[in-house]
């Protein structure tokens, strides 16, 4: 699955599971956070990457990263 | 009347007379005077041009020894010094388009202007357009030999003489990419209006500018247990080992590598370069992670939540990335992981 922030690029591209990254220079990361809490935010997008991957879809579809989940 | 041009043309050993099974692995020869298709293109260029030597290499030697043969064929033509250069026509081959296009953008690295001729959707088009060559679009195959060659001819006649050059349509060339600011009389708000007018009425119309449209890849379904899934990372995000040891530029990239993961829990920063020249690295080079999060797909492998991570990290840049080049660039990789038992991908994109 595709992780990036550019989701409509991906969209019109044709990928076809998309998870919304932090913006497109970090899609893993966010320097405005903390340390510990942007390995949070990290941990939590990963996991959200596996259940994207776990997710039957039919046609490009975006993901979004729950921020309320806690590492 | 002026001087014929002298014109040397490259064309691959099938089309050199030399055909079967080996003709591939034929090696490079330079001979004199025009051989095979080269004998019909200095037909068609009259007395304008003379073919004075034909340069010939079998596709699979080629693509094998690319920069050697390059290196060579550089050598012929700085000792020749035609006034053109003509490689092809390739229609819809593909090692012999991307042969080509290589031997083309060389040329005109020597200040040789080069021509040559291929299908639209030959991968050697799309990757050699962005650099400006000159494609004349051909048939898909060698039934359109004697319209494709006569345009190349033309065209070639053209730059060999410094003559002005028509549209891309009216040459009969490929879109190079090329934008010419030209005058039309007419304010683009009223072309525009005309003609989102004609598309309303149901009338043709002609779109100033085509937009690429993408095939639709139909989505695998979904993994059945990721803690059973072998994972691999391909990125398009440039993020290299230091010092970049496979040269991978900052754009309009057409190979890519691989670089062992095996026993970092982390990427850490002092090890890893961005070259990738469409993003501040900024960030990335602080923390690698935050580009290739291998440090919280360690902490999943660990926790038993994903099976295991495939031990290379695959990297190209997708900056100003030629379509065709990332689909082969992509079906290169895809192809490894398949042979590796992979079951996803994880793709971290800038």
């Amino acid at each position: 699955m595709l992780a990036t922030c550019l989701y409509t690029v991906a969209t019109r591209v044709g990928a076809n599971r998309i998870v919304r990254g932090g913006k497109f220079h970090h899609p893993f990361g966010n320097p405005d956070l903390p340390p510990r809490e942007e390995y949070a935010f990290r941990y939590a997008f990963v996991q959200q990457t596996i259940r994207a991957l776990c997710t039957p879809v039919q046609q490009p579809t975006v993901f979004d990263v729950e921020t309320s989940v806690v590492a | 009347m002026a001087e014929p041009l002298r014109v040397v043309h490259y064309i691959n050993a099938f089309f050199g007379g030399l055909g079967g099974e080996e003709e591939a692995q034929t090696t490079l020869s330079l001979q004199d005077g025009a051989l095979g298709p080269g004998r019909l293109l200095e037909q068609l260029l009259t007395d304008e041009g003379q073919v004075i030597a034909t340069i010939m290499c079998g596709d699979g030697y080629f693509s094998e020894r690319e920069e050697a043969v390059v290196t060579q064929v550089q050598g012929y033509l700085r000792d020749l010094k035609p006034d053109i250069f003509v490689a092809g026509p390739a229609f819809r081959s593909g090692r012999y388009g991307l042969a080509c296009g290589r031997l083309c953008l060389e040329a005109e690295r020597l200040g040789i202007p080069a021509v040559t001729g291929m299908h639209e959707e030959n991968p050697g088009s799309d990757l050699y357009r962005p650099a400006h060559l000159y494609i004349i679009r051909t048939a898909a195959s060698a039934v359109g030999m004697q319209p494709a060659l006569q345009r190349m001819a033309a065209l070639a006649v053209k730059r060999g003489r410094g003559l002005p050059l028509g549209t891309a349509a009216e040459e009969g060339f490929l879109p190079r990419a090329v934008r010419r600011t030209v005058r039309t009389g007419i304010p683009a708000a009223v072309r525009a209006v005309d003609m989102v007018l004609k598309k309303w009425r149901g009338e043709t119309y002609r779109s100033e500018l085509s937009v690429e449209t993408f095939e639709i890849i139909p989505p695998p379904p979904p993994l059945s247990d990721p803690r059973k899934t072998l994972f691999a990372l391909v990125t398009e995000s440039g993020l290299v080992p230091r010092g970049n040891p496979d040269r991978l530029p900052a754009a309009t990239a057409t190979h890519w590598a691989k670089y062992a993961i095996a026993g970092m829990d982390r990427l850490v920063p002092g090890e890893w370069d961005g070259v990738h020249g469409g993003y501040d690295n900024t960030a990335a080079l602080q923390d690698p992670n935050r580009v290739v999060p291998l440090d919280a797909i360690r902490a999943l492998e660990r926790e038993g939540l994903i099976g295991r991570l495939w031990d290379e990290l695959f990297v190209t840049v997708g900056n100003l990335g030629s379509l065709n080049a990332m689909k082969r660039m992509g079906a290169e990789i895809a192809g490894l992981l398949v042979e590796r038992g992979v079951g996803a991908v994880i793709l971290p994109a800038t």
